[in-house]
């Protein structure tokens, strides 16, 4: 730890530095503010890696780390070889592809449409009232959304009496439908949300292009295509590799409360999936198996994503 | 406002029009639950049977509410919830700022190692099983009131967001004090910590809503205790009741026998509103907060 520290001191080092145990001595009141919260990261945050080692193993609690017999590959191949992984794998990807997707679209048309109001009060109470579902547990929006498409639940209604379907259509009991529902559910939760980082790109785009655009004679279309879009395109992109590195996280708390049996091959996620095996069946190598690939794909994206920004020329992420 | 302006304005109307129209519809489907779930609160239970219900209970009745108030473990949890609340945004506001004052010295010597140390975490997590084996096993925390607390003690991302304000504030301020022979604990104390008044009151109600709305610890490690149950795990369970009567009754007069007076429906709809009442009353305050905290968390790094 020292060595790299007065590495790094030498390195950028001015012609007289003072010597690095001098500084230090200098600094204790720095050092004693943060070297508690270094030691609680290191241990709550890179302290549970020592676990991956489970996932190697034929891992009994009584036995511990130090005592269970290991395995090798054996606990991933299982893995790979159970349709209900493979199945929580295609869930997990499904719904994040429709949640980026969604998410995305919606926000950045909200966010332009809020852009385009010359009220100040109204456009303040749209976003007050639509942040108010992002502040809402998950726990509450499955109630609620329970209550909303259950078959005598407004949708229904209204579909019925707009004569578009004959039956009520039993939203939570088709699985086909649960990627869906989990879709439209978390837009309704964050859209207002989403657009809080646009709005901020969008008001610091320089008033004159505007006023330049409308000379040129550009309606408001012309001047949302021409000059609102391009001024969020770096904000979009940073968003975007974001979320890719985000992609194996479907979400866990919608898809496990929002479930059913009738709907849980659709609803499975690779999160669920680990909880399920770990901690009511207590298979621990498996689940921290299956936690480590979700991990491991995680970071391969991120950097990947980052790794083409780069390669676009736009501005990057780390 | 200058005449170009004036002249766009009055040139189109029509889409001025149609996006009020929108948006006055958006916001009427974002609050059309949270009024939905209101009217079922206040509904009778088994009328809230058969459905249908809008804007406005159909039957009105306090039951679901008497019937919680003299329920003692709402009571519990609800005082569960808040202090935990309580107690984690002020453990997690101290050091969460003290380590962003730390690292936002540039003198510091450990600055690079401890900050690469911290961003690290969150890029890479060790997972569900590795926490669940660390807290349970290793620490022993399940079944306690202190398994809520330590694991949310601190937060990497907040810390960075606060990292980053006090990096945009000007570097005399710490400078003349040091020369007053200020150490860097009053530095932070008296100097830094009460000019970062917005950017904490952002992160404390990221980490407040948190806190409050999780049920998962619950689960996870303090499912056996009873008096531990968190408010939002209480309406979990509530949950998970009413959609197994929900599936298991076909008819509303066979669900009406299977049931009281008070149906889940309705007391679950009633806890509801109770969780969520002290969010949506804080909430609207602390916007003007939030909207520029989130901006400095998007230019972490």
């Amino acid at each position: 730890m020292d060595s790299i520290a007065i590495q790094k001191e030498n390195n950028s080092g001015g012609p007289k530095k003072a010597s690095f145990g001098k500084k230090l001595s200098r600094q204790w009141q720095l050092v004693l503010m943060s070297v508690p919260m270094i030691c609680y990261v290191l241990l709550f945050n890179y302290g549970p890696m020592w676990g991956w080692i489970t996932a190697f193993q034929d891992y009994k609690p009584k036995l511990g780390i130090s005592g269970s017999k290991f395995v090798g590959w054996k606990n991933f191949i299982w893995l790979f070889k159970r349709a209900d992984f493979l199945q929580s794998i295609r869930n997990t990807l499904g719904m994040s592809v429709i949640n980026l997707v969604f998410g995305t679209v919606t926000a950045i048309l909200l966010a332009i449409l809020l852009n385009e109001v010359r009220h100040t009060g109204f456009k303040r109470f749209v976003q007050t009232i639509t942040y108010l579902p992002h502040f809402l547990s998950m726990v509450i929006v499955v109630g609620m959304a329970q209550n909303v498409f259950a078959s005598n639940g407004p949708i229904n209604q209204m579909l019925l009496n707009l004569k578009l379907i004959k039956e009520p259509i039993f939203f939570l009991g088709e699985g086909s439908m649960f990627w869906w529902l989990v879709g439209v559910i978390n837009v309704w939760k964050e859209v207002g949300w989403n657009t809080i980082i646009y709005i901020a790109a969008m008001t610091a785009i320089d008033p004159t292009l505007y006023e330049a655009a409308v000379i040129d004679g550009a309606g408001r279309f012309n001047r949302i295509r021409y000059v609102t879009l391009p001024g969020i395109k770096s904000t979009f992109v940073i968003l975007l590799i974001m979320n890719i590195g985000r992609l194996m996280e479907a979400g866990f708390e919608l898809q496990y409360l929002l479930s059913s049996p009738l709907t849980i091959d659709w609803a499975q996620t690779i999160d669920i999936f680990v909880l399920k095996y770990g901690i009511s069946k207590q298979q621990y190598g498996v689940a921290t198996a299956a936690g480590m690939f979700k991990s491991i794909v995680a970071i391969i994206l991120l950097f990947g994503a980052n790794t083409i920004a780069k390669k676009l020329d736009e501005s990057t992420l780390i | 406002m200058n005449p170009i302006k004036e002249r766009r304005i009055k040139q189109d109307w029509l889409f001025p029009l149609v996006n009020t129209i929108f948006l006055i519809l958006l916001m009427f489907i974002t609050l059309y639950p949270v009024i939905n779930t209101v009217a079922y609160s206040f509904n009778d239970g088994i009328d809230a049977l058969r459905g249908n219900i809008g804007l406005w209970p159909r039957k009105f009745s306090l039951e679901s509410y008497k019937s919680i108030l003299s329920d003692k473990s709402v009571f519990m949890a609800a005082w569960i919830s808040a202090s935990k609340t309580v107690l984690i945004t002020l453990l997690n506001l101290f050091w969460t700022s003290m380590l962003a004052y730390a690292l936002s010295r540039k003198e510091f010597v450990f600055r690079k190692l401890f900050t690469v140390i911290m961003v690290l975490t969150m890029y890479v997590n060790a997972g569900l099983i590795p926490n669940y084996l660390l807290i349970s096993k290793t620490l022993n925390l399940r079944n306690t009131y202190l398994v809520y607390i330590i694991p949310s003690m601190f937060s990497c991302f907040n810390m960075i967001v606060i990292r980053t304000y006090i990096s945009n504030l000007p570097d005399a301020l710490i400078e003349s004090a040091r020369i007053d022979g200020a150490g860097d604990f009053r530095i932070f104390w008296q100097i830094i910590f009460p000019l970062c008044k917005p950017v904490l009151a952002t992160v404390a109600l990221f980490v407040a809503v948190g806190s409050w709305n999780s049920w998962f610890d619950t689960y996870l490690y303090n499912g056996q205790k009873k008096d531990l149950y968190s408010l939002q795990y209480i309406l979990k369970m509530k949950l998970a009741t009413t959609q197994q009567s929900a599936n298991a009754a076909k008819t509303t007069a066979e669900a009406i026998s299977t049931l009281g007076l008070t149906t889940p429906i309705t007391i679950r709809c009633a806890i509801t509103v109770i969780a969520a009442v002290p969010i949506i009353i804080v909430y609207p305050f602390l916007q003007k907060y939030f909207v520029t905290g989130i901006a400095l968390g998007s230019v972490k790094e």
